[in-house]
């Protein structure tokens, strides 16, 4: 337990780093393809898929022995002659969700993508509702009490007295 | 001895935040000056006794005292002075003492310096600072005691973490917790108005300073984590979207969003129940981030183990201040009255339009970050939500707020005309016309989201300078004229002028390092040489050298730009023998703000060596714009009228000033 407790750390690219504590660097000069735009292609997926070993990281940053084999696996696929598309549904097959950074839009993670959507209608809602409420007319009356007697008279006074002397000061 | 002296200041400390929570607020309530003035000196002694407390533990490392648990842990008698400091909150128990320790001082500060304030909000703003502070000091007695010993004392430590052996340790962490903590001051405030019922511009005047602070310190130290994360982990990456990260970026959107909606409660005593809102929920985005890192919540299904009291802890901390918090405002903040009433077309609009936006932009990440941990909770079903989701969501949300950037100060109080803004903005148009063709024209036709993004960059940048421009006549009339006016301009219209001008030098970084950064990864031999754009470095070998903790391979390359040797780079592979384990030393090679970025791989069988060359157009932009918007904010706080704070009868004749 005090081994582990070690590594806690204190901050955000701190427990970020310590993911990649053992780093070297991910994508190694072997698993490069020849084909250009393949390679460019599999750089792309390595972005979107995740290493699920590692603390939120995609396979193409991790060094991760897994995410290197998730990256061969990747490029023969492509190899192969896969569609982007046809990887990614290959993979999500044989590991789940989970392995997909941008999760795919269904019934589990619809409120996920409604979230920004949702917050900002009912942003515009909210506010649209307060304008209307506040260009009703007589509502800047309304919403000022009247004042109560006591306060009244005492307004009296003081204006009584603010004439006698040098005027209401700022 | 020292040890047990930082414990029991500690203790004390904890029993002077009692008082503090409980005796001026009774005379808040009461009216009464003499329980009322008991909070300064407490606030301060609180400070005092926590400081004490630090640099006890701070000796403890110094002197590299093992018979500690905490210091035998994370320190080593060899490891360099400078990071005996800074290991002090290199780990979970003196991060947490560094939390206090910034949370008494900004208690302490405003004992000393808040003493214009109405006695009975100085009260209760110091009695709800106090509650906090004894929340967290019970957290670290009870569950993450940094002055334990061991019985018998190791010879020697177990070493700081390698990765957290450089100089980011001792910048990033205390300035994002001053960012964090600091938001505690305008939760205070908050807390204190609606335990009041009264809330007015003075207020405002009040809290804007403590806000503006914190969120240049929190502004700075997230992107000095993001420098230090690009440069340490040898993948060249500036923004993760990792938990982690999020987990400070909420409190910097929401803390944006809280200091334009302070201005026009300052201003125009309008928004008053939407700032308390925003006061509250930045302070709890703040705990959640302690939270989310602490418990380790997020992070405890993969590869880190954690204590469960911990996080049993500071969830009830947690449910206590923000349910608390909320409560309040739900049962108080209808009593407030409403201010100032404003067209949509106006200054206040544009503001009401930044908040909207950036509430959006947060809950975004809010949402992102905690959904994955909701769906299993309730679903069993496990997703990831990485940067390829919130790049999608993110941007599209930044846009409209960064395209409103210059229009906001343009924009008169009250009643605005949005036709004759958008002309004023005429050149800044321009400007972003040109930036867009020019981009084409270079990268002969390159993405063309990248050359809008190059645009938009653009435009907040000129647009930004646009007020200043017209409000001194500058490029319309005489050099001299124009900088006699600039002298008249209030600082904080500077201010606002360079950090918005700073948003969009860092947004310029982002695009361009992020869409035009070319990598090369290869295996090279001794003598062997590399290209990239149009640089060549050839390897010239490698040296081995002994540090002060460990041992490094350094590998030497020299860089040429069209033959002539421009300097030499020397990544490094360094092992640390205290811990088994080693990390890489990125080299960088700064050409204007751009960086050459070499890293090392696994040197292969035949003697060769893997290594990555990067290219990062413009990298540098994206945090020097953060430091400009840090600059900005400095400027903003150092004008007249908050340095003075609440308007205050003049002491003498002499001190008459021109009308603003």
């Amino acid at each position: 337990m005090r081994a582990r407790r070690n590594r806690w750390i204190s901050i955000a690219a701190v427990a970020l780093a310590l993911a990649a504590s053992t780093s070297s660097f991910a994508v190694q000069p072997d698993e490069i393809l020849p084909n250009p735009a393949l390679e460019s292609r599999a750089r792309e997926l390595s972005r979107e898929l995740r290493c699920m070993v590692c603390q939120n990281q995609s396979i193409d940053d991790s060094d991760a022995p897994l995410a290197r084999d998730l990256r061969l696996l990747v490029r023969e696929r492509l190899t192969a002659g896969d569609s982007n598309s046809q990887v990614l549904d290959f993979l999500t097959a044989r590991y789940g969700q989970f392995v997909l950074l941008k999760p795919r839009l269904g019934w589990d993670t619809a409120l996920l993508w409604a979230a920004p959507g949702v917050v900002l209608a009912l942003g515009v809602a909210g506010l649209v509702g307060l304008l209307r409420r506040r260009s009703r007319p007589g509502h800047a009356e309304a919403e000022q009490p009247a004042l109560t007697v006591a306060e009244q008279r005492r307004l009296t006074k003081l204006l009584g007295e603010g004439g006698k002397s040098t005027g209401p000061s700022a | 001895m020292i040890a047990e002296i930082g414990h029991y200041a500690l203790v004390l400390a904890l029993a002077l935040a009692l008082v503090q929570s409980i005796v001026p607020a009774i005379g808040a309530r009461r009216r009464d000056d003499t329980l009322m003035a008991v909070a300064g000196p407490t606030a301060l002694a609180q400070f005092a006794f926590v400081g004490l407390a630090f640099v006890a533990l701070t000796a403890g490392y110094v002197t590299s005292d093992f018979s500690v648990v905490n210091v035998f842990e994370n320190s080593h008698s060899e490891m360099p002075l400078i990071y005996k400091f800074t290991s002090v909150w290199g780990n979970h128990e003196g991060s947490m003492l560094l939390w206090v320790l910034i949370l008494s001082l900004f208690g302490a500060l405003v004992a000393a310096f808040g003493t214009n304030l109405p006695s009975t909000l100085k009260a209760n703003v110091l009695a709800v600072q106090s509650w906090i502070a004894a929340a967290f000091y019970l957290f670290i007695l009870v569950t993450s005691n940094p002055f334990l010993r061991l019985a018998q004392a190791p010879m020697e430590g177990r070493d700081l973490n390698p990765i957290l052996q450089d100089l980011g340790l001792a910048i990033h962490p205390p300035l994002l917790y001053i960012g964090y903590v600091g938001f505690s001051i305008s939760f205070s405030f908050a807390i204190a108005a609606l335990i009041e019922g009264r809330i007015d511009a003075a207020w405002a005047r009040w809290v804007r300073p403590w806000t503006l602070a914190a969120w240049m310190c929190l502004t700075l130290g997230i992107a000095m984590g993001s420098y230090w994360a690009y440069y340490e982990l040898g993948w060249g990456g500036f923004w993760f979207w990792d938990p982690v990260e999020n987990a400070s970026l909420m409190p910097w959107l929401a803390g944006t969003a809280l200091l334009h909606s302070a201005v026009v409660m300052e201003k125009r005593n309008a928004l008053k129940v939407w700032t308390i809102l925003l006061a509250i929920l930045t302070f709890s985005l703040s705990l959640m981030g302690t939270f989310l890192v602490r418990s380790g919540v997020l992070t405890s299904v993969h590869t880190f183990a954690s204590d469960p009291t911990r996080g049993v802890f500071i969830l009830a901390i947690l449910v206590l201040f923000i349910g608390g918090g909320l409560a309040l405002y739900a049962w108080r903040a209808p009593m407030l009255k409403q201010g100032g009433l404003f067209a949509p077309m106006s200054r206040e609009g544009a503001l009401v339009f930044n908040n909207l936006f950036l509430t959006a932009a947060c809950a975004t990440v809010f949402v992102g970050t905690l959904y994955p941990l909701a769906l299993e909770v309730l679903t069993d079903e496990k997703i990831s939500v990485g940067a390829p989701f919130f790049n999608l969501t993110f941007a599209p949300l930044f846009v409209p707020l960064l395209l409103v950037v210059p229009l906001g100060p343009l924009m008169p109080w009250k009643r605005g005309d949005l036709l004759a803004v958008v002309q004023r903005l005429m050149g800044a148009g321009i400007a972003a016309l040109f930036a867009i063709a020019g981009t084409l024209a270079v990268t002969s036709g390159g993405p063309v989201l990248a050359a809008l993004g190059v645009g938009l960059a653009a435009y907040v940048m000129v647009g930004s300078l646009t007020d200043f421009a017209e409000r001194t006549g500058l490029l319309r009339l005489p050099l001299s004229t124009a900088l006699t006016r600039a002298r008249g301009l209030p600082r904080s219209a500077f201010g606002t002028m360079i950090a918005h001008f700073g948003l969009g030098v860092s947004l310029l970084g982002i695009v361009c390092a992020a869409t035009w950064g070319t990598e090369k990864i290869v295996s090279l031999k001794p003598g062997a040489t590399v290209s990239l754009r149009s640089y060549d470095l050839s390897f010239d070998g490698l040296v081995a050298r002994q540090g002060p903790n460990y041992r490094e391979t350094i590998a030497k390359f020299s860089v040429r730009q069209g033959g002539n040797v421009i300097g030499t780079m020397e990544p490094a592979k360094r092992s640390f023998q205290a811990r088994q384990s080693s990390t890489t030393e990125a080299a960088l090679l700064t050409r204007g703000a751009s960086q050459l970025y070499l890293s090392l791989g696994d040197p292969g069988d035949d003697g060769s060596l893997a290594v990555r060359l990067y290219h990062k157009p413009l990298v540098l932009l994206i945090w020097i714009g953060t430091l400009i918007m840090f600059i900005g904010g400095g400027l903003s706080l150092s004008d007249r009228r908050l340095r003075i704070g609440a308007p205050k009868p003049a002491r003498s004749k002499s001190t008459l000033q021109p009308a603003e």
